[in-house]
């Protein structure tokens, strides 16, 4: 290798000494997208700005949906309205099972798709793909006439059912991504060093793919706890958070609803922020 | 691995059965509810007929719902892409180290609740709103002039409900350009602007068309942002028919029908769109 080259960093400009005003129009034009991606996230949040803001409104009827008074009150009091707190109940129930369900019953498809091969592999993932291109209304309403015809009684059973059934394929997507990943030669290294096929499974695999895992069941919580046309059909008389806003809607919205939304965009936010920065740090230590 | 050949039917079962039963096999029951005589009733029970006249019915009455869905829809998701692409690009190519942290404030407008951001958004394009009033002061609005209740609306809360489902998957496919292809097609002289025509975006066609359909697809059967933001008969959508013709009405094979066309438009549609786009590895 020649020695001129090898003192240059790579980064560096070896062909091309762009002009002044050259440099300029990239600085300008590289800035210019990140700004527009800025303007961009700005609208992205422009909702959730309302929804903080309305949560410390005192309206002046039920009726009006704008900034009145400055209050503590709904947070204070957020399970003032008669059945919402029951409503959220309701979801965080629902939603903590299903993410159970739905991660249980998905890692393992994941793992038969990634790690194997068999007989109708293509099948199974179309049956995985066709859930996530249906549209939520022909999901809910079909699962409704097979419930009907089967005279099984609407409620929580079935929403559970169903919040399973349209989560499992985000699950099984977002751990296969992981798995795919993987460094096939960390499996080997710890077959060579005598570990037999469950203890390379338990100590090397199943932490290396944990945080697939772990966002997929993000995921299907965040999936079950925020579905409303699917629980819609299948309800019943049961009523959670978003059928309670919905109806709500009709009547008149409180303000406590903004709480409950407030509330859960931060306690989301903390939690991926976390998950961030324990990847970062796991990261650095692993080098 | 050793061969264990009934291993990976061991960890399907569970996930099959689910799927078989309370996805594939409604899919089937909803065909033959919509083949069912109309004049039964959920109470004394409906007679199959092979009443294939529910579909023309069904279309003849709703065909300018079904219309005004996929056009809302498709409306729509135009907007998203153009809003999304800049976005997922910066964060691809110009973000640094805060490229996971751009990731999160992409999805994180998406945890508050999707109804209680749709009413948000009620608030925003409501009659009494600055943004309202902006308008009517620059002239764009007429005085009476309003955007809650109008296919705007709509269309504007149905662009903004979606975001996340086009961002990341542009973002994913961006993100596996290698940038030497880019400095390349600069190398060999092509302005920064063809190098974005010839490289960039088709090597990002896999992302567009991902996140047009998972964009396209919730949008044209969604009836919540059509019931909060459009206020009225004007603006209702294919799943505001359905839902009240199983919900309200009880006209079972006639909402059936609609419900299963909806899904045989929407399947023809992906096909025919991603032999288009040729590419067929996304499934």
């Amino acid at each position: 290798m020649p020695t001129a080259t090898s003192t240059r960093s790579p980064s560096q400009p070896v062909l091309k000494t762009p002009s002044q005003i050259h440099r300029a129009r990239v600085w300008f034009r590289s800035h210019l997208i990140l700004l527009v991606g800025i303007v961009v996230l700005g609208y992205m949040f422009l909702p959730v700005f309302v929804v903080v803001a309305l949560s410390f409104n005192e309206p002046k009827s039920r009726l009006t949906y704008t900034f009145d008074k400055f209050t503590f009150n709904n947070w204070l009091h957020p399970c003032q309205v008669g059945d919402m707190c029951t409503a959220v109940g309701t979801s965080l129930k629902i939603g903590i099972l299903a993410t159970i369900g739905a991660t249980l019953i998905g890692t393992l498809m994941a793992f038969a798709i990634v790690r194997h091969r068999f007989r109708g592999r293509a099948v199974t993932n179309l049956l995985v793909f066709l859930p996530m291109a249906s549209p939520e209304v022909v999901m809910g309403s079909s699962l409704l006439t097979l419930f009907v015809a089967a005279k099984f009684p609407l409620g929580f059973w079935t929403i559970l059912i169903a919040h399973i059934m349209f989560c499992i394929s985000f699950v099984v997507v977002t751990v296969k991504a992981r798995l795919a990943g993987l460094d096939p030669r960390l499996e080997q290294a710890a077959m060579d060093l005598y570990a037999d096929e469950w203890q390379t499974f338990r100590r090397i695999t199943l932490p290396l793919v944990m945080p697939g895992i772990v966002s997929a069941a993000l995921l299907a919580f965040s999936l079950s706890f925020d579905d409303f046309i699917v629980t819609n059909f299948n309800s019943g008389s049961t009523v959670t958070f978003p059928m309670f806003v919905w109806g709500a809607a009709q009547r008149g919205i409180p303000p406590q609803v903004n709480v409950i939304g407030t509330a859960m965009f931060l306690f989301a936010l903390t939690l991926v922020l976390i998950s961030q920065l324990l990847g970062a740090r796991r990261r650095r230590r692993l080098g | 691995m050793r061969t264990r050949r009934w291993l990976p039917y061991a960890l399907l079962i569970p996930g099959i059965l689910w799927l078989a039963i309370f996805f594939i096999a409604p899919m089937f029951n909803l065909g033959a509810t919509s083949l069912y005589d109309p004049n039964g009733s959920l109470d004394t029970g409906y007679r199959m007929t092979f009443h294939v006249a529910n579909y023309g019915d069904a279309l003849s009455q709703y065909y300018p719902q079904f219309l005004r869905s996929f056009s809302y829809a498709g409306i729509a998701t135009i907007s998203a892409l153009i809003i999304a692409y800049p976005l997922a690009y910066a964060i691809a190519f110009k973000s640094g180290r805060w490229k996971n942290f751009l990731l999160v404030l992409v999805i994180a407008p998406f945890f508050t609740s999707f109804l209680v951001r749709t009413l948000a958004w009620t608030a925003i394009l409501g009659d009494n709103s600055t943004f309202v009033h902006f308008l009517h002061t620059i002239h764009l609005l007429g005085p009476q002039g309003r955007i809650l209740a109008t296919p705007v609306a709509v269309i504007t809360g149905l662009t903004y409900n979606f975001l996340p489902f086009m961002t990341l998957p542009l973002y994913a496919s961006l993100e596996k350009i290698d940038p030497r292809l880019i400095e390349a097609s600069s190398d060999l002289y092509a302005s920064a602007f063809t190098g974005f025509r010839k490289v960039t975006v088709p090597l990002s066609l896999p992302g567009v068309v991902a996140g047009t359909l998972l964009t396209f697809i919730p949008a044209s059967g969604d009836y919540i942002n059509a019931t909060l933001l459009g206020q009225g008969a004007r603006t209702s959508m294919i799943g505001n028919v359905i839902d009240s013709a199983f919900l309200v009405r009880l006209a079972y094979p006639l909402a059936a029908a609609l419900s299963f066309m909806l899904m045989a438009a929407i399947v023809g549609i992906v096909i025919f769109y991603i032999r288009r786009a040729g590419t067929e590895e996304l499934v």
